[in-house]
């Protein structure tokens, strides 16, 4: 694979501990990360975010532009992405479903940038100021058509930090959008950051081709199956479409070259998925009872363990840092061994679905369901746990 | 010269098209090869570096043209070629960026993108092939379909009011305006030469024939009806005030260049004000000799 590591810039590294909440923390990470290019539309509760980016970005040497709304937002990072900048934008519910046939170009161009969702309660307007985890199947599943995407959930704001860099190093390996699925919990969680000194984070840099100029073929895939990239203005007079295209980036309209353009998206992720996921397990060796969570609801869920752990259930903890690509292996293997997973989440029941297309009938799978407005109460979590280990 | 040596000839605009996307989706008597042709002469007399022009088109028959030139050429979504067209110029400002759509795709589904592109003077061309219906869903009304005309989704005759599109443009804040119809190809040519030449917005309006839809549900003939109509219902008025370029079905088109101003553009008030604000704190951005002006 030819990703080039680089340290990061350090005009756009604040090194030093401070005190700060989850969206300003995504924004540091974006600007330690390299992030040059901002454009955003303020809702709640990623407002701070933008605020943010648009305080610091003038003195990093980048541009902030605040646009017309969400659909401008992401157009504009596709543009500036090709444009040479790694871009970035933040938002919540409302704004995401508004972005969502540009994510779909974004994947169908290939183009590298990140996009953080703050999530709040839905569905519509929904609860603006008040938590939920109700976007994760709309960020795998939300523009029309087949595709994969990379989603990663942080539970502090140390983490949106460091979550934020490693979205940015992801969409630079695989050429795809990357986005930060947190909540207003941890958005507006005020702990502490510690920001290492630039020469200790790690860049991915842009996939530059670097052949013979005649030769380039916008989609022509290295080994691992992404193409190497290049800008706007660099000579080579390229283009790319949403249309159904082949190697050359020009359209063709029929179902093979379909099946190959979308095979070509799909498994350059799949096919990398174990490089991809990173999961956080505890105890699980000898558990009879898995719980498996993301985000803010992982740290609610550590009261509900240590509960059960002293009722004598075996429990352990799986945390998803990645929720696209799933983790299905780990999932099968799992529920080869194990009594049952609990899932809690601050939705209907959305990633559990995930969970018991992979256990299929191996292990029981409980659903801790919450509607959104506020985190579980760990003794919610319990008692789905007691059921669980019945 | 013989007429095989005339077809083994170089096509004159062979540097600036993508030859082996050619023949082109387009119908005959269609208009939008003409603008192209006229935009590639444009390119050529400026001696534009085709290196650093990039075209960002959205969806509909105008919005092939991307597919066609031979630059940086980006086909996106409907409605979205401007804040496409934003990101790419802010990125990368040492580019001309050029929006080449239509009328549907920049003011029906992108009309708010529009509006705030002009009002922040961004620095981009926008060339708008203007053939009064949304042609490759097939023929139906559109925002700049003039009242009374009839379309697919309108059979009984339009009786909304359409854009004007000039007015539209300036009312918004657009620096360079200007409208013409596919027969002024020399005009074209010209405008868009300004344009490329014009720090900030620059709209041009490229009123064109729709043969195959538009013209045949209104019985107004071939390609070649339409010219005539364009020849004989064409005034050429520059500097007409704006509030008066509305066009009726069939009526008169009020063309030229209506807008030509100079005011800073984003980048150049964003470097302005910061710069201002912040003093050296302030990373001067993208400001380049791209020898405008």
């Amino acid at each position: 694979m030819k990703v080039k590591k680089v340290k990061a810039d350090p005009k756009g590294v604040l090194t030093g501990a401070h005190y700060m909440d989850g969206d300003y923390a995504l924004a540091e990470g974006g600007l330690a990360a390299g992030c040059r290019f901002f454009a955003g539309y303020p809702i709640t509760p990623s407002t701070e975010t933008a605020e943010r980016f648009s305080a610091r970005i003038p003195t990093v040497g980048g541009v902030f532009i605040q646009m017309e709304d969400e659909l401008g937002s992401i157009a504009a990072l596709i543009g500036a992405s090709w444009g040479g900048k790694k871009p970035m934008t933040v938002t919540s519910g409302p704004g995401f479903s508004l972005m969502m046939e540009n994510i779909g170009l974004a994947c169908m161009q290939e183009t590298p940038l990140v996009i953080a969702n703050v999530q709040r309660g839905g569905p519509s307007t929904g609860l603006p100021t008040l938590t939920g985890q109700q976007d994760m199947m709309q960020a795998k599943f939300g523009s029309h058509g087949d595709y994969e995407i990379i989603a990663l959930s942080p539970d502090s704001p140390q983490e949106c930090f460091d979550l934020t860099i490693e979205a940015f190093n992801l969409a630079e390996t695989y050429r795809v959008p990357v986005f930060i699925m947190t909540d207003e919990c941890v958005g507006h969680m005020h702990e502490k950051v510690v920001i290492p000194p630039a020469e200790e984070i790690e860049i991915v840099e842009r996939r530059w081709y670097t052949g013979p100029k005649d030769e380039y073929l916008p989609y022509q895939r290295e080994e691992d199956g992404v193409p190497p990239m290049i800008k706007a203005g660099d000579g080579y007079r390229m283009h790319t479409t949403g249309l159904t295209h082949d190697k050359h980036g020009y359209p063709v309209i029929n179902a093979e070259c379909q099946r190959e353009n979308v095979t070509d998206i799909i498994e350059k992720i799949r096919g990398n998925a174990d490089k991809i996921i990173k999961l956080e397990e505890k105890d699980v060796d000898d558990a009879e009872i898995v719980v498996i969570s993301y985000g803010i609801t992982s740290r609610v869920a550590v009261r509900a363990v240590q509960k059960a752990r002293k009722a004598g259930i075996k429990i352990g903890t799986l945390r998803m840092v990645t929720c696209w690509p799933f983790p299905e292996k780990r999932i099968r293997q799992l529920s080869k061994k194990i009594k049952a997973f609990v899932v809690p989440e601050i939705n209907y029941g959305q990633m559990v679905r995930e969970v018991q297309r992979n256990s299929v009938d191996r292990c029981k799978v409980v659903s801790a369901p919450h509607c959104g407005g506020w985190v579980h109460d760990p003794e919610d979590i319990f008692q789905a746990i007691k059921e669980a280990s019945k | 010269m013989t007429k095989k040596a005339k077809a083994e000839a170089e096509n004159p605009q062979e540097e600036y098209l993508r030859m082996d996307r050619i023949p082109h989706i387009w119908c005959p008597g269609c208009g939008i090869g003409t603008v192209v042709t006229s935009f590639n002469e444009a390119l050529k007399k400026n001696k534009e570096d085709l290196d650093k022009v990039a075209v960002v088109s959205g969806i509909g028959c105008t919005g092939r043209v991307a597919g066609y030139v031979k630059l940086d050429s980006f086909h996106t979504t409907h409605g979205r070629a401007v804040p496409f067209a934003t990101g790419l110029k802010l990125a990368n400002p040492e580019l001309k960026v050029v929006v080449f759509s239509g009328d549907g795709d920049i003011f029906g589904i992108g009309g708010n993108h529009f509006i705030h592109a002009a009002r922040r003077n961004m620095d981009l061309v926008i060339i708008c092939v203007n053939n009064f219906n949304y042609a490759m869903t097939g023929g139906q009304v559109a925002a700049t379909t003039p009242t009374d005309a009839n379309a697919s989704t309108a059979p009984y005759g339009n009786f909304e009011y359409p854009f004007s599109i000039p007015y539209l443009a300036d009312a918004c804040g657009a620096t360079y305006v200007a409208r013409w119809t596919a027969l002024h190809l020399r005009r074209v040519t010209k405008s868009i030469q300004e344009a490329l030449n014009h720090r900030g917005l620059s709209v041009i309006e490229v009123i064109t024939p729709c043969v195959t839809l538009y013209a045949r549900r209104n019985r107004l003939g071939d390609g070649l009806n339409l010219l005539k109509y364009y020849h004989d219902k064409s005034e050429i008025a520059h500097g007409a005030d704006t509030r008066t370029l509305g066009i009726g079905y069939q009526d008169k088109l009020i063309v030229g260049k209506f807008v030509h101003k100079e005011k800073p553009t984003f980048l150049d008030a964003m470097n302005e004000h910061l710069g201002t604000v912040l003093g050296d704190d302030y990373q001067l951005y993208g400001r380049i000799n791209n020898d405008k002006d």
